[in-house]
């Protein structure tokens, strides 16, 4: 046996001013007799309401965000269902009446049928037909109605006895100027053409702005809850079902906000417009809410449970460890998570189409209807007129979307990476 | 002289249907330290998480049988787990420093704990760096991240978070297991220091460790404490076989 080994009774005994029993009552240790003894009262269970109050508050939002879903599913089953039960007659009438709801409010009697849409769309080597029948059909410019302000619609009726060639002899040359696109009206079919972007750009990011300030925290503490507080059985529910919501056409998103969500919010908040940046920044949440969550929720599981684990050893509770521990260690997924999420709510052409109210206004307020850059090139690009100004100005805005987007992610591509290098060299944010 | 501080009463423990503890019954007493020996897998780790309840949060897991510390059972139905969380330090087999500062590790738990002022803590932290022997090390850049700190220091620093709530009973899960051999010294001449005023519970691998700062060791075998005693005892005299070839093994 190794004879070099002293063991803690030898070293006591070696040294006469350490034995065992003064050591015990060392006066120099720290030990205050009143600190704490593991006795009943000082264990008792604790209800701590601001964490008993954040957790229900976390587990009602988590629990909102699966309603939201089994409500949009539960809904489009539900109108359909009609199909099985009843006559084909009554079905019908009841789509003929959910249509002229869409653009009741911006135009008066003259519906258009979205079928119009793309149906004479000039394909590149009938070019010179596809004009002509421009020219002829009166009918595709109607569109321009959804762009402009009511009172002017009175104006744009009248346009339709112009001609498709009187417009491509007028528009090109006289009245274009750069500048001009940063004028205040979007008016691209009208008989002066403007194409102000600065509305559209406005509306877009008025429309993202409310859509990211309800996706955001939403998404984030759905996630957080789902990391941090769902026993394992809920986390393997909701993860999945959140997600589904990811595979959701938009087209079936903007169709709910249409119908059912611009009716009930009008009813809480009782603002004039039925369909405005309001509602349509809700539906593209919607949208968002799945990719925020899926990132977020994936950074938040890549955290070592480690850290976890550190933290409620030292007594801190879950809740303490989610927000001070787990969520500021997700910080660059979760500002990726965003980024992304604003992308996703910025060039979203659906929803915005659909529940946005599409006419180009520039104002404040967020219970006025707006259209968004994108929904602009999903409305108009149809009935342009091949190699127009106009037709420029859209594939421009497609461009400026582009760009943006790009940007967005290489923010978030270079400050994510950013982060980690900083973090393996040891230095802090 | 010699306060019983926790007793193990039959505790067996399940991952599942895997019985990681089978009935292990002990005593561990206040301001001496207690070794847990025994090989990989022996269910060393299982026993310190079960002492702070740290087992709790592992799904599908089950504890059978009494925890008293102070006589009070830990397990009981109106414990509060945090509470009683604070005042069992632990530090883990694998250092687990948060992405913070190393200021900001110390800090934590005083912080979480309704410490705010910054005297206080800046004292905190002195002492609990200087208690763990890092502090000359770390003083000077005390804003980096601890992530950037080498393993052993890491290890140090994680011993430090531990003792800045100053807790009653400190668990350590091999915490020399990444320290040279002059750190390691260092951690044994803490644990010294610190039985002044905590229980100690210190897994470790390293026999020689073991019995250079333990007063009572517990050897365990396939989730069962087979022998347990003064060090001494254990060390020299050990009444069980297989005790003694696994101390002699790793003796050489
Ligand atoms: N989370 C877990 N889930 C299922 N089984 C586990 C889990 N953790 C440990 N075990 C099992 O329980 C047994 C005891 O593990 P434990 O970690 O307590 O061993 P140990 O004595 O600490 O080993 P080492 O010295 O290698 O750290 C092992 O067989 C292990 O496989
Ligand atoms: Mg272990």
């Amino acid at each position: 046996m190794d004879t070099k080994i002293i063991f803690p009774e030898d070293r006591e005994s070696l040294n006469l001013h350490e034995t065992e029993e003064s050591t015990a009552m060392d006066p120099q240790g720290q030990k205050d007799p009143n600190a704490f003894v593991f006795t009943k009262e000082s264990l008792k269970k604790k209800i701590r309401p601001s964490e008993f109050l954040s957790e229900k508050l976390i587990t009602g939002v988590a629990f909102l965000s699966i309603a939201i879903i089994v409500l949009i599913f539960f809904f489009v089953f539900r109108e359909a269902f009609p199909i099985f039960t009843q006559k084909e007659k009554k079905s019908e009438t009841q789509v003929t009446a959910v249509i002229p709801e869409k653009y009741g409010d911006t135009s008066s009697g003259n519906t258009v049928k979205p079928e119009q849409y793309g149906a004479e769309t000039p394909t590149p080597e009938n070019k010179e037909e596809g004009k002509t029948e421009i020219k002829n059909t009166g009918n595709v410019i109607k569109p321009e109605r959804y762009g402009v302000p009511e009172d002017s619609i009175q104006e744009s009726t009248g346009e339709e006895e112009y001609t498709g060639s009187e417009i491509s002899q007028l528009t090109p040359a006289e009245t274009f100027h750069l500048s001009s696109l940063f004028g205040k009206e979007w008016m691209p079919v009208s008989e002066r053409p403007r194409y102000g972007l600065i509305p559209l750009i406005v509306g877009t990011l008025k429309v993202t702005l409310i859509a990211i300030l309800f996706a955001a925290p939403l998404a984030i503490l759905a996630a957080l809850f789902s990391v941090a507080f769902a026993p394992h059985w809920l986390r393997e529910t909701i993860k999945p079902a959140i997600e589904m919501l990811a595979g959701f056409p938009s087209v079936v998103i903007g169709f709910f906000a249409l119908t059912i969500m611009a009716t009930a919010l009008q009813a809480v908040f009782g603002y004039e417009t039925r369909l405005n940046a309001f509602v349509g920044g809700i539906a593209m949440a919607l949208a968002a809410i799945p990719i925020i969550f899926t990132v977020t929720e994936d950074s938040m599981n890549a955290i070592p449970e480690t850290y976890s684990e550190a933290s409620l050893a030292l007594g801190a509770t879950r809740w303490q460890t989610a927000f001070f521990v787990v969520l500021p260690a997700a910080t660059p997924g979760i500002f990726a998570a965003v980024l992304l999420g604003i992308g996703r709510i910025f060039g979203e052409t659906m929803i915005a189409l659909m529940a946005t109210g599409n006419a180009a206004l520039l104002s404040a307020n967020p219970f006025e209807s707006v259209r968004t850059l994108a929904a602009t090139i999903g409305a108009e690009m149809a009935e342009v007129v091949f190699g127009d100004t106009h037709y420029s100005v859209l594939f421009l805005i497609g461009a400026l979307l582009f760009v943006f987007t790009f940007a967005l992610n290489a923010i978030a591509e270079f400050y994510v990476k950013g982060k980690l290098m900083k973090r393996f060299q040891g230095k802090l944010s | 002289m010699k306060e019983l501080k926790i007793e193990t009463r039959n505790l067996s423990f399940y991952y599942g249907n895997k019985l990681a503890l089978n009935s292990v019954s002990f005593n561990m007493y206040a301001n001496h330290v207690t070794a847990l020996i025994g090989p990989s897998g022996c269910g060393k780790s299982t026993f310190l998480r079960t002492l702070n309840r740290m087992n709790d949060l592992i799904p599908g897991t089950r504890v059978d049988g009494e925890i008293l510390i102070d006589g009070l059972n830990i397990y009981d139905k109106d414990i509060d787990v945090v509470n009683l969380r604070k005042k069992i330090g632990m530090v883990f087999q694998r250092s687990n420093p948060f992405a913070k500062s190393i200021y900001d590790n110390i800090t934590y738990g005083p912080k979480i704990n309704g410490i705010h002022k910054k005297e206080v803590l800046d004292e905190i932290v002195e002492s609990s760096l200087k208690k763990a022997a890092i502090w000359e090390e770390v003083k000077d850049r005390l804003d980096h991240s601890a992530l950037g700190l080498s393993g052993g220091q890491q290890q140090r620093l994680c011993i430090a978070r531990a003792l800045s709530v100053n807790p009653e009973i400190l668990l350590m899960d091999e915490p020399a297991s990444a320290l040279d051999p002059i750190s390691t010294g260092k951690i044994e001449e803490l644990i010294f220091e610190l039985k002044k005023t905590f229980t100690i519970i210190i897994v470790t691998h390293n026999m020689q460790q073991a019995a250079r700062v333990s007063d009572y060791t517990a050897f365990f075998y396939m989730g069962e404490m087979v022998e347990y005693g003064k060090t001494k005892k254990i060390f020299t005299t050990p009444d069980k076989k297989q005790t003694e070839e696994y101390i002699t093994g790793r003796f050489g």
